[in-house]
């Protein structure tokens, strides 16, 4: 447990130093949302993509942030070093994963932010607790779907078209739950907050299984690296 | 010698006898259906298609598993699972496309977003990304281990992807070809034709599997043997030499 | 025959382009194995 906090630690340090975050990730998502809107234009109908243009630009974002995050490892071969001093690679994998879900996490929180300043997106009542529950679990998955797939092609030529192509099509059940909860959680008229629920339960599965197929599989993925 | 031995001789010949019936049967010999028309011709390619790509992605998975299980026959395994995943993106591909040209037909639109063909859309996205991977690696064992990993991942990925699109889209009306009771009634010669469309699919399916993976290995081999044999080649000759000396 | 057109192209697409992949294969192999001594072919 040490070394996955450890390990986050790093990332997340590399991280505050070079601001990649804040600099570059985070206007890019905040801009996804903007160009959506003026290329939908007609404010009802924004209101109801609310929820699903954020997890959208989440998506694209993650891409960025996966991407920034194995090449700081591959430069110099700072993985196969990394996978030498750790017992179990599978600490690395949720180490990794971690630093991925708190950038994740807090880019997730600005969106929602942002969805209720630009797209008059309301939450209330229930929808809070539900919305809170989404994006943890939303964002848990995310972070290890893209720390695995990141260890896939890293080290490749071309792995920054190669992601997104096997990465987002695995996000799909992702993308769709996280979406139709949300849009329980702002108060949508097609679904109510209790089928919001469910969609929340579908997430915490797939984060579940795709954390231990994670584990499983980094193993051989880092093997082939070396 | 090239990839062709005398069991796939016999296989391409019998495909394409039981491709040319199946054909003659599907535009000739058949009637038309009660509801959906002449279109059901279409289905005699549809879904023979579907199923051998669903039987390639299978075998893919099946092969991915024993390369990763199976230490000592690693290449072998993967090369299986990546002439599969060739031929299942093809089958899919033409699965894809047949079935929008019969729902233009019957529905009047090439798309719809139901479970079913949300999810076979998907599927055909992913092991599109799993042939890009394979394509990547130069190197024989670290692509085996990689290509793997994914087949089996995508295997995972699948019935969440299928289960949270039926969740999606729960509207949805089951209408399958086969369900006896439903609006499509096939007579004996009309079900004929469709098992005799899934035999030949599988013996092209077979058929190009064993091309393939062949073929893989001699792009493989050619890197590594290629040299082999141009040094040994030389070795000969100087041997000859030296024997004629 | 209603809609000959769609059902025509269906078929043609499909088995047109399994008949070019079986016949790029078998170019293919025609070319490779000519480099690689029969030897070496597990298959042979």
């Amino acid at each position: 447990m040490n070394t996955v906090l450890a390990i986050a630690r790093k990332d997340l340090t590399i991280e505050w130093r070079t601001r990649t975050l804040l600099a570059r990730v985070v206007p890019f998502a905040l801009l996804v949302l903007v160009l959506f809107a003026v290329a939908l234009d007609s404010e009802p109908l924004i209101l109801r993509a609310a929820a699903g243009l954020v997890w959208l630009a989440m998506l694209f974002a993650t891409m960025l942030l996966v991407q920034r995050s194995f090449d700081l490892e591959t430069a110099d071969s700072a993985l196969d070093a990394l996978l030498g001093f750790v017992s179990s690679s599978s600490k690395v994998f949720f180490g990794k994963a971690l630093s991925l879900f708190v950038q994740l996490f807090s880019l997730a929180v600005v969106l929602v932010c942002a969805a209720v300043v630009l797209y008059g997106a309301r939450v209330e009542g229930g929808g809070v607790v539900l919305l809170v529950t989404v994006l943890l679990t939303a964002t848990v998955g995310l972070a290890l779907v893209g720390t695995l797939y990141g260890v896939v092609v890293a080290n490749m030529n071309g792995r920054d078209s190669l992601l997104p192509l096997l990465a987002l099509p695995v996000l799909a059940p992702l993308l769709i739950g996280a979406t139709r909860a949300t849009e329980a959680a702002f108060g949508s008229d097609t679904i109510d907050v209790s089928n919001g629920w469910a969609w929340a339960a579908l997430l915490a599965v797939y984060a579940v299984v795709f954390g231990s197929a994670g584990a499983a599989a980094f193993a051989p993925l880092a093997q082939g690296d070396s | 010698m090239t990839t062709g031995t005398a069991a796939t001789r016999v296989l391409g010949v019998l495909a394409i006898i039981t491709t040319a019936w199946v054909v003659v049967s599907a535009f000739f010999l058949t009637p038309a259906d009660v509801v959906q028309g002449d279109s059901v011709r279409i289905m005699y390619a549809h879904v023979p298609t579907a199923w051998i790509a669903y039987l390639a992605f299978v075998t893919t998975a099946v092969a991915s598993g024993f390369s990763l299980v199976r230490k000592h026959r690693t290449l072998g395994f993967d090369r299986v699972a990546g002439a599969s995943a060739e031929v299942g993106v093809l089958f899919m591909a033409m699965t894809l496309i047949t079935g929008s040209l019969w729902g233009r037909i019957t529905w009047g639109t090439f798309w719809q977003w139901d479970p079913r063909l949300t999810t076979t859309l998907f599927l055909f996205v992913t092991y599109v990304g799993y042939l890009a991977i394979r394509r990547v690696d130069v190197d024989p064992v670290r692509r085996a281990r990689r290509s793997s990993v994914i087949a089996l991942l995508a295997v995972l990925e699948i019935p969440l992807v299928h289960f949270s699109v039926v969740l999606w889209r729960s509207l949805h009306q089951e209408a399958s070809v086969l369900n006896t009771d439903g609006d499509v009634r096939l007579d004996g010669l009309m079900l004929f034709t469709l098992f005799s469309g899934v035999v030949a699919f599988t013996l092209m399916f077979v058929w190009l599997v064993m091309h393939r993976q062949r073929l893989t290995a001699l792009s493989d081999l050619e890197r590594v043997v290629g040299l082999d044999a141009a040094i040994s080649a030389r070795r000969a000759e100087g041997v000859s030499g030296i024997h004629a000396t | 025959m209603k809609d000959l057109g769609f059902i025509l192209a269906s078929w043609v697409m499909t088995l047109g382009s399994i008949g070019v992949l079986a016949l790029v294969t078998l170019r293919r192999a025609r070319e490779l194995s000519s480099r690689v001594p029969d030897e070496h072919k597990p298959w042979v």
